[in-house]
């Protein structure tokens, strides 16, 4: 899986924070390519754009191989993502995309957990396949 | 072939297909806003773009058609330097 960051910083700035900071958090530094929207036409585009603080929101977009959005998650700025959650959504479709949708990850579903074989015969008989308590 | 950006230009990120934000000639008692386009809709294809960044080292600019056939996840972010 590949990552790209974008914030409103200039390469620059990123060159600085990834030096003085991030290397004492990541060794090595950071490994994937961190953009710079100053003019926050990517923000816009991805409606994560703050008008009036011209700066961009706690955006982050899942996209597969065809290039197509599969998830977004929006936060105001003082929350932190927790990125377990994102790689588990990843992981699920990843898995969707394998089984060419013919399986479908339940709530609270997690890698090795069973899937949904969405068909009519399961219309009616989910509960005797997946209970609310297999979400850890 | 990625592009540096030169000595101290500051290019900035461009969305393919934008356009420049109209101006608009404000009417009394209105100030003119700039049209925010969000195209963005998962189950959708993602806006490519073109945008200076640094990567390992080095300054050069990342395109999102380079990451087709790839997983990709995109992370915006409100600063460097801020806290969370």
């Amino acid at each position: 899986m590949e990552v790209i960051s974008v914030s409103v910083d200039s390469h620059f700035v990123h060159k600085m924070w990834n030096d003085h900071e991030l290397v004492k958090m990541v060794d090595g530094g950071v490994p994937f390519h961190m953009a710079s929207d100053q003019a926050g036409n990517l923000g816009r585009a991805y409606g994560v754009w703050d008008e009036n603080q011209g700066i961009e929101m706690r955006g982050r977009f899942i996209i597969d191989p065809d290039g197509i959005i599969q998830a977004m998650e929006v936060m105001t700025p003082p929350v932190g993502r927790k990125l377990a959650e994102t790689l588990r959504q990843i992981q699920a479709f990843q898995h969707v995309r394998k089984t060419k949708g013919a399986e479908a990850t339940p709530a609270g579903w997690e890698p090795g957990q069973e899937t949904l074989k969405p068909g009519p015969g399961l219309v009616g008989k989910v509960w005797e396949v997946w209970k609310p308590s297999m979400e850890k | 072939m990625a592009e540096q950006p030169k000595g101290c230009a500051r290019v900035t990120g461009t969305v393919a297909g934008g356009e420049a934000p109209q101006e608009q000639q404000p009417t009394e008692g209105q100030v003119a806003k700039k049209e925010a386009k969000m195209t963005a809709r998962v189950g959708a294809k993602a806006p490519e773009f073109t945008a200076p960044a640094y990567y390992k080292g080095e300054f050069t600019s990342v395109n999102l058609a380079d990451y087709a056939g790839k997983w990709l996840m995109l992370c915006f972010y409100p600063g460097d330097f801020t806290f969370v």
